[in-house]
């Protein structure tokens, strides 16, 4: 009869997961429902194509490498729990929670929003944000409108300003210090996930 | 009870990317990329993989507080003893009561469709043919809305479709022929079905003459299009029924017309439909429920409620195109019916989206990092924001 309930009892290891990713349990019923209405074919897994069918992601300039980020390398599907955690990173950060610094860092903390967001650039996880890495997200949100030598001229100038150690390519550190005054929260949380 | 599911869109790409860069020295103006620049497209992306107001469209309208019908009810939580007593009355009511008297009604109605049209096909083309049609519609079409539990209210009469024009409105299900039909007699557009729809399309079109298209012809633009002129032209024939939208919409919010109904020329009439959400929720989910499913579920809501306006006729002006004038209409039926008026196409339910679409973000970001002075592009889709 309940809705809640019933889907609730659906999940797996709903305890485990609001623990986790600090999600209400309200949430994580609303996540499923989302993850089921995209899981067209009822596999329990969701693929790169079952994201592909938003229509407002399809026409997102970066919309692939978003996808891309809760595939892990290899992997082909993903299943409710990850596709829950990965959406916690983007919580808003609870304004009330004491910072404990005995307690391990809350998976949706600045740090970890700044992780991800250097994860899209930095694609093949070395570490370091290279040239050519930057080179193809400005093509991706840039396309047509701009030539290639206005494309290589805008990576040259930002690795110039962000690279502090000079080896041509932004680190996490470098990149997190040229970010210091973005709000990252307010900028990289999902609003109505509160 | 329920918490509504729509949220804030957030601030235009413009305004975003602003507050993004707003601790750098330079102002927009001057351009350039910043790192964070990303942030927008990918927290746009995200917001988009949690919800996204397009596919909003294509679900039920969610309620403030709870009508009592299971089918409504997103987030139950057990409240009382007592509600759930009421609300078991209530499935009583409705499925033992009211369900049976309501299939009673619709198969007469349905039965009497078939059986008068045939009878009055058989008379010779006369005035009185016509006038015994379309009261053998109108009955019919009562009867199968007192099989709903329909409650019309019917506005603005005076600007009622005429013979040889078209009628437009926007789409929710099925049932929209139905309460259209319950004021007046249309000629009905569509493709020709099998089975049961099969026999009721070809004994409608004895008495009088409805538009029925063989699948393969809907392919050709252009037969539909001057079959459809050949149907205006005959200033005799009754006003045609088309909804341009392609596909039923949730009833919160009115999306593209397709311009091909608006190139066949003559007087449109536009319609606003606006069904009560409280009673029962008439927003034909093709893709959860087929026919069948959806029949039932609408025989066993409350009541049908729903409230209709007849817009003032509305003719293309010059220099106008199909297109604009499309829009021109859409608009001034989500106006009526207090619709979000969204340019967004409603085949995107089904059919991939257009490239345009995210050229159109590529040129508005482009514009920001190389510091144009084309800041004259328009967001890629307008909504209004007021909401009901």
């Amino acid at each position: 009869m309940g809705s809640t309930n019933s889907t609730l009892s659906k999940i797996p290891n709903v305890e485990e997961l609001v623990q986790e990713t600090g999600f209400t349990p309200a949430h994580i019923v609303r996540l499923y429902d989302r993850f089921e209405a995209l899981d067209k074919e009822k596999t329990g897994h969701l693929r790169p194509q079952d994201f592909g069918a938003i229509n407002r992601l399809a026409i997102n300039p970066i919309g692939d490498r978003i996808i891309g980020a809760f595939f892990s390398p290899g992997q082909e599907t993903v299943d409710f729990h990850s596709f829950v955690r990965i959406l916690a990173h983007f919580r808003p950060a609870d304004k009330k929670r004491p910072k404990d610094p005995s307690m391990p860092e809350p998976v949706n903390s600045r740090t970890s929003k700044l992780k991800f967001a250097f994860q899209l650039y930095d694609q093949d996880k070395d570490g370091k944000i290279s040239r050519a890495e930057l080179l193809q997200v400005l093509r991706s949100m840039l396309e047509m409108q701009v030539t290639e030598e206005q494309l290589e001229s805008i990576a040259d100038r930002t690795i110039q300003e962000a690279d502090l150690d000079t080896d041509d390519a932004i680190s996490f550190e470098e990149f997190r210090k040229s970010l210091e005054k973005v709000n990252i929260d307010h900028k990289m949380s999902i609003r109505f996930l509160r | 009870f329920l918490t509504p599911l729509y949220f804030m869109e957030g601030g235009s790409m413009e305004q975003e990317m602003g507050e993004l860069r707003r601790y750098r020295t330079q102002s927009i103006s001057r351009g350039e990329f910043s790192l964070s620049d990303s942030f927008y497209f990918y927290i746009k992306g995200l917001e988009s993989i949690v919800d996204d107001q397009v596919t909003q469209r294509f679900s039920s309208e969610e309620l403030v507080s709870w009508n009592l019908l299971t089918r409504t009810n997103h987030n139950f939580h057990y409240i009382s003893l007592r509600l759930t007593i009421i609300w078991g009355l209530g499935v009583i009511i409705r499925y033992c009561v009211l369900f049976p008297l309501r299939i009673t009604l619709a198969i007469i109605g349905l039965t009497w469709l078939v059986i008068g049209t045939t009878l009055v096909g058989f008379l010779p083309n006369h005035r009185l043919k016509n006038w015994l049609s379309e009261l053998v519609h109108l009955m019919c079409y009562r009867i199968c809305a007192r099989g709903l539990s329909a409650t019309i209210q019917y506005h603005n009469k005076e600007n009622k479709p005429q013979k040889g024009g078209i009628c437009v409105a926007n789409h929710t299900s099925p049932i929209d022929i139905v309460i259209l039909a319950n004021d007046g007699c249309y000629a009905m557009v569509g493709q020709s079905h099998g089975g049961l729809m099969g026999v009721i399309q070809r004994s409608m079109v004895r008495s009088c003459p409805h538009v029925w298209f063989e699948r393969s012809e809907m392919r050709d633009r252009n037969a539909v299009t001057s079959r459809l002129r050949a149907h205006v032209a005959a200033k005799t024939n009754l006003p045609i029924l088309i909804f341009p939208e392609g596909t039923c919409i949730n009833n919160t919010s009115v999306m593209m017309f397709k311009k091909g109904s608006f190139e066949i020329g003559g007087t449109i009439y536009p319609v606003a439909i606006k069904y009560d959400p409280r009673f029962g929720d008439a927003f034909w989910n093709s893709a959860k429920y087929n026919m069948v499913n959806y029949l039932l579920r609408m025989m066993t809501s409350w009541a049908i409620v729903v409230n209709v306006w007849y817009l003032p006729p509305m003719t293309r002006r010059e220099g106008e195109d199909a297109a604009q004038f499309a829009n021109r209409v859409k608009s001034a039926i989500a106006h009526q019916g207090g619709l979000l008026d969204m340019a967004w196409d409603g085949s995107l339910k089904r059919a991939k989206v257009k490239e345009e679409f995210k050229e159109q973000q590529q040129k508005m970001y482009s514009s920001m990092v190389m510091g144009k002075k084309g800041r004259n592009s328009q967001e890629p889709h307008t909504e209004s924001t007021r909401r009901q």
